[in-house]
Order: C-alpha cells, then structure tokens, then sequence
C-alpha cells in the first residue's frame, strides 16, 4: 500500500459561478518548492476569458443592486469559510512557496482582511460621499459607485494574503472581477475560487482562471466589457502592454506591484476607491 | 400533385437530432467567419413586436436597419424590418429608398384566432399600407385537429390577399410537438403557396430550434427536387449569439446549398441577434472582444 500513487488534483477555472476546464483542453504542471509537481492546471484560453468576462459582466448589476449590508455579510461569511479551511490552506502555502510558520500567518492575515472589507462596505460610501455647496437652489450630492468589470492580474509572491487583498475591496465596492492567477501559484487561487464557490458570493462576481499571464493580458486589456485593470504582478512588459491597451475603451488602470501585502497597512478603504466611479446628481429644494 | 397530408411523412428523430450537433462541431475562422457574419446580417429581420412599440420606437428600429454600425461603412444592412400592421405605414416612410423590405405580422399575430374574414381584412391593410411581406400564423388548433385542409384553404385564401406581397408562413413549432407534425404543417404551408415557412412567433418557447428548422429544410429540399421551386426558411425567435447563427448558416448549405445563402432565401427573425453579428464583426477586424456599451440599442 505504501507505494501508491498520489492523485494530483486537477484545478479547474471558476467561471460563472462554475469549476470547468479549459475549453482549449491544455494543461500545464505546477511545481512545489522543490521542485516536484503539485497539481494540474488549466491553461485557459482567451475563449475562457471572454467566457469569464460575460459572466462577470452578467453578474455586475445584480451584485451591485445588492444592499451593502448584504455585501458585507457575504465577505464576512467568505472569511467563515477559510477560517474552516485554516489547515488546508496553510498545508497548500507551505508545500509550494513557504515555511509554517510564515504561511499561518499568511492565512490568518487573508482571513482578517476579508473582515476588514466586510466591515467596509456599508460604510465607505458615506465617508466618500459629499453634499456640495452651490448657487442655485438645488441640493448636490456626489456618491461613489461601482467601475464595473475589473480585470485582475494577481502578484506571484505571497499568492493568498496577495490575491485577497486585490479581490476583497474590489467586490466590497460593488464590482465583479476576472482574476488572472499566478502562474506559479495557481492552484492556491483554486482553492480560494473553492471557498468563494461556497460563501454565497453568486456566481460569476469573481472569476478566477489560471493559465500563462503572457497569454491572456493582451485580451484581457483590450476587451472593450473590462471596465478596469488592476495589476499587481511585477512584469513591465504586461505593464506597457495593460497601459496600451486601456486607451480602447478608457480603462481605469491601476498597479500595485511593490506593495507588500504582508504588512498591516495593506489594507484601507482608498483601495475600495480605486474602482469607484464619483456621480454627482442635482435635486431640486423643496420640491 | 398536391401530396395527401393526412399520410405521414416519417421523420428520424435520433437521425435529425444527430446531423444537428453536426453541425454544431463546425468552425468557421478568418475570412469566412467574417463572409459569414456580414451574410447573417443582411439575412436578419429585425423584430420587434410588443404591445409597447411606440412610433418612436419603430423609427429607431429603422435607424439601426439602415445604419447599423456606421463608424464602418463596410457594414451591411439589414433584409427587412418586422412590425404590427399598424406600424407598416411608419417603417415604409422611413424605410423608402433604402431597399430594406417591410415585413408585418398579420392575421391575428400571434395566435391566429381571429375569423378569417377578420385576418384577411388585416393582411389586405398591411398590403396598403406598404408591407411586402407579410407573416402569417397558421390555425395551430385545426392542424392539431386533424383538419389540414382547412389549414391549407386559409394559407392560400391569405397568399391570395398579399397580392405582390411575400407570404412568410409562421407554423409556430413549439406548438406542434412531433417533428412528423412540423413536417406536414411546412408541406401544406409550401403547397399553399409560401414564398417563405417561418418557424415561430418568438411568443412561446421553445421558438427557433435547430432540429426543428432542419425539418423544414428538408420538406423545402424534397419540394425543390420534385417541382424546381424554390421556398424560403425564416428561423425566427430564439437566436441570440452570432455563433448560432453561423450553425444555421452550415445547416443550410450542406442541406439545401449554396443557392439557399442569400436573403432572399433565408433570413433570422431576430432583435438581439443584428448587434451580436455587429460586435463579432468588429471584433473579427479589430482583435478586440467588443461591448454592447458601444452599440446603439435596436
């Protein structure tokens, strides 16, 4: 019995609120820490992202029409569900890219994050919002609302505590999201789209495709439906090629590579402002 | 000459059903995905038949038939425009000189329970109003019955009324049930004298399947080897994506040819259908995926 065969899981992408493979059928291996394979992924096709992109685009509105109290209890519950996962998310972190120690405390720190923004959605809007001063007899309100579809591209060190800390106060906001895994550590982004997929976030809020960056970062900027980019991986080629592509349709864009996710003060409401849009509305007094 | 249609013509479901997903393993890429695309457009009748459809409505739905994307004038537009009678004398003005036909449901769209006195009265005022085509329903409730041919006496006794118009026979298959059912309704509608069998009215579902529109296909295909003539297909209701589209487009080539690929043979009843061809399109000749954000609604 000793010298049975490990079974390497297949990860597959998260699309729509569904595990499916690629519909090109390629795979590529992940590799450990020393080198041995780890898991199977998907190498998903720019089909998978354009798959991904309408999903997302379908579950915008919805998401964003729900309460921010209702948004709140869901991030909240996403982090319930890794507190239920602890162990196997730290087993995962240690067996790619780290030791115990470091990976518990990457663990916990991912877990209170999602706390942290679950707390914020119900609350960001009023810090952000502003009744103007003007001349004519009208009230001016300015309030925050959501950017829309937002392209992820995930950091390749610290992949958990990294991947949450650009998706939380993404859809904290309002937003839904197409994320591009590390290519390194894509199958911690899988076991993550695993808790998503049972946190009661509806399907189709957070895509997550695993596959080469190279690949995908072309379509995934110059797709006309992203509304927005966010990326935090540290690859000036992708940068310029992100940076080109936005002027298609404006996209916001916004890098975050260099920021070390591991730190307390990774975390703030600023971040749900980056994919917020500023709508200014007159009412008339008294009437 | 006229076929007993109380016999029935025997249809392999499993056989239908198969050949479909056939066709639906097809790729077409590059150049002839965008020949296909621009083909699917200038085969699209768009539609809009709702309680709600204002004048101004009608008349944006004009707009984006004759212009549908003009920041390309490579586009193509559209077969024909599809309204209520009392819309046809609107789209007509609108419509002049583009060579964009008109096309109106008529006869107590979409169910057909008007008197037929009632329904050829409506067809004659569509004609007058200027519509060159008009679709039609069939008694469904006679057909069903068994009564074919007073099916087939009222499908001629309306072709009669057109006049100069085209008669699209719409023979609403989600009503049917049987594909033996279908086959038979698109035999008496072809014997009637359609120029045109149209599938569905987009009011019930199922509307437009494939299965469905490949019997009907193959009723046109034994009428043009047995008499020389040939009838058109309309799938109508139903047919969102560009992709579908250029499935029905394969259908129709590898069953009746490509005598078959033009609008006047073939067209997609459709509302959504023209600004997906549209985005695909775009997309095909940019690199970029597209968004409905920067395509006017129609």
């Amino acid at each position: 019995m000793s010298n049975r065969l490990n079974v390497l899981k297949t990860c597959k992408l998260y699309i729509g609120g569904k595990f499916s493979r690629s519909e090109s059928e390629h795979y590529f291996q992940a590799l450990d820490k020393k080198q041995k394979p780890l898991a199977n992924l998907c190498r998903a096709s720019r089909k998978d992202l354009r798959n991904a992109i309408q999903a997302a685009r379908k579950a915008q509105a919805d998401w964003a029409g729900r309460t921010a109290y209702n948004r709140g209890q869901i991030l909240y519950r996403m982090a319930e569900m890794m507190e239920g996962r602890r162990d196997q998310f730290i087993a995962e972190l240690e067996r790619a890219a780290s030791s115990k120690r470091r990976a518990e405390n990457e663990v916990d720190l991912a877990i209170d994050r999602l706390v942290h923004y679950a707390g914020w959605t119900d609350k960001y809007p009023a810090l952000f919002s502003s009744v103007n001063p003007v001349a004519s007899p009208h009230f001016n309100f300015s309030i925050p609302e959501p950017t829309g579809v937002v392209g992820i591209v995930a950091p390749d060190d610290h992949a958990l505590a990294g991947l949450v800390s650009l998706i939380a106060p993404v859809i904290a906001g309002g937003n839904s999201c197409v994320v591009l895994s590390s290519e390194k550590l894509g199958s911690i982004a899988c076991t993550l789209a695993e808790v998503i997929h049972s946190s009661d976030v509806p399907g189709g809020v957070v895509n997550v495709l695993t596959g080469f960056r190279d690949e995908l970062v072309p379509h995934l900027s110059s797709h006309m439906d992203v509304n927005a980019v966010l990326c935090a991986a540290d690859d000036p080629g992708q940068k310029k090629t992100i940076q080109e592509n936005a002027h298609l349709n404006v996209k916001r864009v916004h890098f975050y590579d260099g920021t070390d996710w591991m730190k307390e003060g990774a975390q703030s409401p600023y971040y749900i402002m980056d994919f917020q849009e500023i709508k200014t509305t007159w009412h008339p007094v008294g009437t | 000459m006229i076929p007993d249609f109380k016999q029935a013509i025997p249809v392999d479901q499993i056989g239908v059903e198969e050949r479909v997903a056939r066709f639906r393993t097809r790729s077409i890429k590059k150049e002839s995905k965008l020949f296909a695309l621009k083909l699917a457009l200038q085969m699209v009748d768009l539609t809009t038949l709702e309680g709600m459809d204002s004048p101004g409505k009608v008349r944006q739905l004009c707009d984006k038939a004759m212009y549908p994307y003009e920041a390309d004038p490579d586009i193509p537009k559209v077969a024909a425009i599809c309204v209520y009678p009392n819309r046809v004398r609107l789209a007509a003005g609108v419509l002049k000189g583009s060579g964009i036909h008109v096309a109106s449901v008529a006869t107590s769209f979409p169910s057909g329970m008007g008197t037929l006195e009632s329904r050829i009265d409506e067809v004659k005022y569509a004609v007058d109003e200027g519509a060159d085509e008009i679709d039609m329903v069939i008694s469904r409730w006679a057909f069903l019955k068994g009564e074919y041919d007073y099916v087939f006496d009222e499908i001629a006794a309306i072709k009669e009324a057109c006049g100069p118009a085209h008669l699209k026979v719409i023979l609403e298959t989600g009503e049917l049930e049987t594909y033996e059912n279908v086959r038979k309704a698109s035999d008496i509608a072809i014997y009637a004298g359609a120029d045109f069998i149209k599938t569905s009215t987009g009011k019930i579902s199922p509307a437009a399947t494939m299965p469905v529109t490949l019997v009907m296909l193959y009723a046109i295909r034994d009428y043009y080897l047995k008499t020389g003539s040939k009838i058109g297909m309309k799938p109508a209701g139903g047919i969102r994506d560009a992709k579908t589209a250029l499935h029905y487009l394969v259908m129709v080539k590898e069953t009746l040819g490509a005598d078959w690929l033009t609008p006047d043979l073939f067209r997609f009843g459709a509302s959504s259908l023209a600004n997906d061809l549209l985005m695909q399109i775009i997309k095909q000749k940019t690199g970029h995926y597209q968004s409905p954000d920067y395509f006017s609604i129609g």
